[in-house]
């Protein structure tokens, strides 16, 4: 029975745990950061010199250690991209813009626990030859940047940023930017331009194809909210829990509320494609005797890890499962996520621009009595020519997948709620109201 | 080891600065690097770059060559490939020896995308095809379909592209989004957000070209609204490029629109005679009457562009008290009110007896004042006469502020021209004081005046006055018109051809567009006629012809041929 893990959260939620530095020092707080700058430098026989820095950044590369943010990109091979030949200063930027709806793991840490992320960042920033690094945090987590800063000021007061930190003779500053309220602001080279104070328009990247990586190591925070009875977020060693588990065991989501059944799953916040109670898929696993083998899993009994979800037509994206019981509206909910990517769209490119805007209006329409028997394949065709490299960064995606999954998945209540909104038109219209009259109702 | 090893060293190729790639199956050589428009860095040639070489369209509708590139509209997505790499690090090859190509799973954009040696470009394909109707599809919903009541119609993207890309119907059945419409921008202005795509061209424009960060874009999504800082007019020397640049009709120029249907347009190449620098125009003419200008395009002088001044000094050319006919108080069949003799006729006495005055003249007792905004024909007429007459010559300087772009402080089309026929005096002008105070003293008895009015440049009525003759030709009536002996009336550039020699000596030549009103005819046609009576060779008798002597006399023009100018002109030696 898998229990939770918790590594990130260990403090947080401790009676009398407090966001202070005190607090944070009592719990060995700074220890790893005083550690990595000790890290003495080493001499390799053909005469070549491993700094510490190098050191911190070949430990991260072997840990295999993944990105948190949706695309579980190796750290360590993130950070060998870095150019540290060109002179030119390196940055670090933390992205604390956690907007993605049903997500809210981030939050906790900035709030409960700010020092370690501080400290995080400190060495990361160290491994990487960084003397300036930003937290941009979005703009409605104001009491998270109050929080930050009051945690920065303290840690500059003793000594753990600043110049010359802890006499390592290393120079390390970091500054807190609050958003405006935009969601592409999360994307990365969105962050950037607004940092930078330019509109949020995310940067034209060169074709970029996602290599297969392999180990899946850490632990994670998932964010449960929906129709279950224990709604949170829990942290979970990666790989080690299974999507029914998450959803019904007791030490997570508790299962869903009494008389109620499973209708639908979001497993990676809201963009994520949606997963139908009672799918299967047929994904191939690692056997006992180390080859791999094609096995059909059930939803359930999916791993809740990167590759898995993945394979399973969605992805773990933000770590945020939004459980839908058989009380839920499918159209209504595929609604309420449309308007919201449409909302958000930063309106840069065509496709995303246009489509997302669009296929909420027609949402708006199929759940206010104005649907049609065809919308729901009016949808599948916007939805259609969004994503798949279309557009300048993955929002494309994110405003499309909800629309082809649920719609897909769902279809017969699409149709079902159009064919009844017309009928009902038609029914309007065949009374006594003669042409060029007004209606008696309005 | 301590001896050198007796291998065969080899200095390395050179880097090649080419690379190959395939555009839908035709092999294409194309530079490793092109110059970033800006800043003339090199960049990586882009995959559009490459279609542009191979001669295949790639409809698009926010790139353009001459500003940085932004890849918003997803109008040029292709598909492509490159060649297969094994796990051995070589190329994967095909059973007949060529490189096995490994497609891309997703589309790029062309204007984005840099290339790499052996790349497969295609641009065909059914994905690329429904990729294109989808985009289209997408920047129409929301546009108002109101093509019959649109200026731009007729040189619209849009239009163009829903013919060739697009799909016949639309089953958008939404309310579409509304936005301002008729916002005044500025003074050269107009802009209708309905209308605008996004494609932020005018924006770049501003900010990377002209340097005046103007433009932006406020909202989100949908709701995406071009416009200029509040409170601030968009108001620079060259604004009206953007109404150009505009694939759509969501900016348009006050001074044109709704005056007449782009369709109905005669287009004529020509140069902007309102500085030196030679920017190259097309005009826009319909029935003998200019309704615009608009950059053409010549890297060599202007790029892409020309500035607001020199695109609405057009008006003029139309006015109504353009000078028709040619006079002379001094012959009676000359007098206004006769009307016995055709243009041709009137012409003909006039010249003959310009000629007989020039013929008697003493030596020295003729000067001529040539304005820098005649040809380099004309000048060079009148530069064989005045040496045929002992002429003292001169030119009028205009010298105002420049701007870094294409505006040069030298007002005059022609400048350099003038001094190359040696009519100017060194520096242009210092003749002038020395023309007035030979007719002051009665030196001089003959002035002869091409496009200049000599009374606001130092020579008076008065002056004027004192002499025996005054010969006068002019396109528009001022106070030396008035007080001529002989008038000649003139050609605006519009209305004859001819060559101009730019600041940077580039000699470039223009068309006729409209007829002149009137008796008016080209210049160089009367001064030939005139230089051939009274030096008594014959001369060149068409444009052609006369460029070429020109070109044979003139030290700077050495070389030159008029068919060799071709579009774009070439450089004289200044």
């Amino acid at each position: 029975m898998p229990q939770e893990y918790r590594q990130i959260l260990k403090y947080a939620d401790e009676p009398g745990y407090t966001p202070d530095i005190e607090c944070y020092l009592r719990h060995g707080g700074y220890d790893i950061l005083r550690k990595a700058l000790a890290i003495p430098p080493r001499n390799l026989a053909d005469g070549r010199i491993v700094t510490g820095p190098d050191h911190l950044r070949q430990e991260v590369m072997t840990s295999g250690l993944r990105g948190r943010g949706g695309a579980g990109f190796s750290c360590g091979l993130k950070w060998s991209f870095v150019d540290r030949k060109s002179g030119k200063p390196i940055y670090l930027i933390c992205n604390a813009d956690e907007s993605e709806p049903g997500t809210f793991k981030d939050k906790q840490i900035i709030y409960k626990d700010p020092h370690q992320l501080i400290e995080g960042m400190a060495i990361a920033c160290y491994a990487n030859d960084v003397h300036l690094a930003y937290i941009y945090i979005r703009g409605e987590f104001a009491e998270g940047a109050k929080i930050l800063n009051r945690a920065l000021k303290e840690a500059r007061a003793r000594d753990f940023l600043g110049e010359n930190i802890l006499g390592s003779d290393y120079d390390l500053e970091i500054h807190v930017h609050r958003g405006a309220g935009a969601y592409i602001c999360g994307e990365e080279t969105g962050l950037i331009e607004s940092l930078e104070g330019k509109r949020a328009y995310p940067r034209i990247k060169p074709p970029y194809f996602p290599a297969v990586l392999g180990n899946n190591t850490g632990t994670r925070i998932v964010s449960i909210s929906g129709h279950v009875r224990k709604p949170g977020y829990y942290e979970v060693e990666v790989g080690k829990a299974t999507l029914g588990e998450l959803i019904n065991d007791p030490a997570f989501g508790g299962g869903l509320r009494e008389g109620r059944k499973l209708k639908a799953i979001i497993p990676g916040g809201s963009s994520a494609k949606v997963f139908k109670a009672g799918e299967k898929f047929k994904i191939k696993r690692r056997g006992p005797d180390g080859k791999d083998a094609e096995q059909e899993i059930e939803l359930l009994n999916l791993p809740y890890d990167f590759d898995s979800l993945i394979a399973a037509g969605s992805m773990s994206g933000s770590g945020g499962i939004i459980v839908l019981d058989d009380s839920t509206d499918i159209v209504e909910a595929l609604a309420n996520i449309s308007e919201f990517y449409a909302h958000e769209s930063c309106g840069q490119c065509t496709p995303c621009r246009e489509g997302s805007l669009w296929m909420s209006k027609a949402l708006q329409r199929l759940t206010h009595g104005e649907g049609r028997e065809a919308d729901a394949d009016y949808l599948m065709k916007i939805a259609d020519n969004i994503p798949g490299g279309r557009t300048v960064c993955a929002f494309g995606e994110a405003c499309s997948w909800p629309v082809q999954s649920f719609v897909a998945k769902f279809k017969d209540e699409f149709v079902a709620r159009g064919a009844a909104d017309e009928e009902n038109r038609t029914r309007r219209n065949a009374g006594p109201t003669a042409v060029g009259k007004l209606p008696a109702s309005s | 080891m301590s001896t050198a090893t007796p291998i065969e060293t080899k200095p390395a190729p050179p880097p090649s600065d080419k690379l190959k790639v395939r555009v839908n199956g035709k092999e294409v050589e194309v530079p490793k690097t092109t110059p970033d428009p800006v800043s003339g860095k090199p960049l990586p040639t882009t995959m559009i770059q490459a279609c542009f070489i191979a001669k295949v369209e790639v409809p698009h509708y926010c790139y353009h060559p001459k500003l940085p590139v932004s890849g918003n509209c997803r109008m040029c997505l292709v598909e492509f490939g490159t060649p297969a790499i094994g796990p051995d690090r070589k190329p994967i090859l095909n059973p007949d020896g060529t490189p096995k190509i490994a497609k891309a799973p997703r589309p790029a954009i062309a204007c984005a995308t840099p290339l790499s040696p052996g790349m497969e470009i295609y641009t065909d394909t059914p994905t690329v095809k429904l990729m294109r109707a989808g985009v289209l599809e997408f920047l129409l919903i929301n546009h108002p379909l109101d093509c019959p009541i649109c200026d731009q119609a007729g040189e619209c993207k849009l239009q163009e592209y829903s013919v060739d890309y697009g799909q016949s119907e639309s089953r958008f059945v939404e309310a579409k989004v509304h936005k301002p419409k008729r916002v005044d921008l500025g003074p050269r202005i107009v802009l209708d957000d309905e209308r605008c795509i996004l494609c932020t061209r005018c924006i770049r424009f501003t900010r990377d070209i002209v340097g005046d960060d103007a433009l932006g874009i406020v909202n989100r999504g949908s709701h995406n609204t071009l416009t200029a800082y509040p409170g601030r007019a968009f108001d620079n020397n060259y604004t009206l490029n953007t109404v150009d640049i505009c694939p759509v009709g969501a900016l348009t120029s006050k001074d044109f629109r709704f005056q007449m249907r782009v369709w109905f347009l005669k287009e004529t190449k020509s140069l902007c005679t309102s500085c030196a620098t030679g920017c190259n125009t097309v005009i826009g003419s319909r029935e003998e009457k200019i309704y615009r200008y608009e950059p053409r395009e010549n890297n060599a002088v202007n790029g892409s562009w020309m500035c607001d001044h020199g695109r609405l000094n057009y008006k003029w050319i139309g006015r109504e008290d353009r000078l028709r006919e040619v006079c002379s108080p001094q012959s009676t069949a000359l007098s206004p009110q006769s009307a016995v003799l055709s243009p041709a006729e009137r012409w003909a006495v006039a010249v003959r007896g310009i000629a007989e005055k020039l013929k008697h003249a003493p030596a020295g007792s003729v000067a001529m004042i040539v304005s820098a905004r005649q040809t380099n024909e004309e000048i060079y007429l009148l530069a064989k006469l005045a040496r045929a007459l002992g002429a003292l010559t001169d030119s009028v300087p205009r010298i105002l502020e420049g701007d870094r772009l294409l505006l040069s402080a030298d007002r005059n089309p022609n400048s350099t021209g003038a001094r190359l026929a040696g009519i100017a005096a060194d520096p242009m002008g210092a003749n002038l004081p020395k023309i007035a105070e030979g007719i002051r003293s009665g030196h001089i008895r003959t002035l002869i005046v091409l496009g200049e009015d000599v009374t606001r440049h130092g020579i008076g009525a008065d002056l004027l006055g004192k002499l025996e003759t005054l010969i006068a030709s002019d396109i528009l009536p001022n106070e030396t018109t008035r007080l001529a002996h002989y008038l000649l009336p003139g050609c605006a550039h519009a209305e004859k051809r001819g060559t101009f020699t730019s600041t940077k000596g580039r000699v470039q030549k223009f068309m006729k567009a409209v007829e002149p009103p009137g008796d008016a005819r080209p210049e160089w046609e009367f001064l030939r006629e005139l230089a051939s009576q009274v030096t008594g060779q014959a001369g060149a008798a068409s444009i052609e012809g006369l460029f070429n002597q020109m070109a044979g006399e003139v030290p700077g023009f050495h070389g030159l041929t008029w068919s060799g100018l071709g579009d774009t002109g070439a450089t004289a030696t200044i």
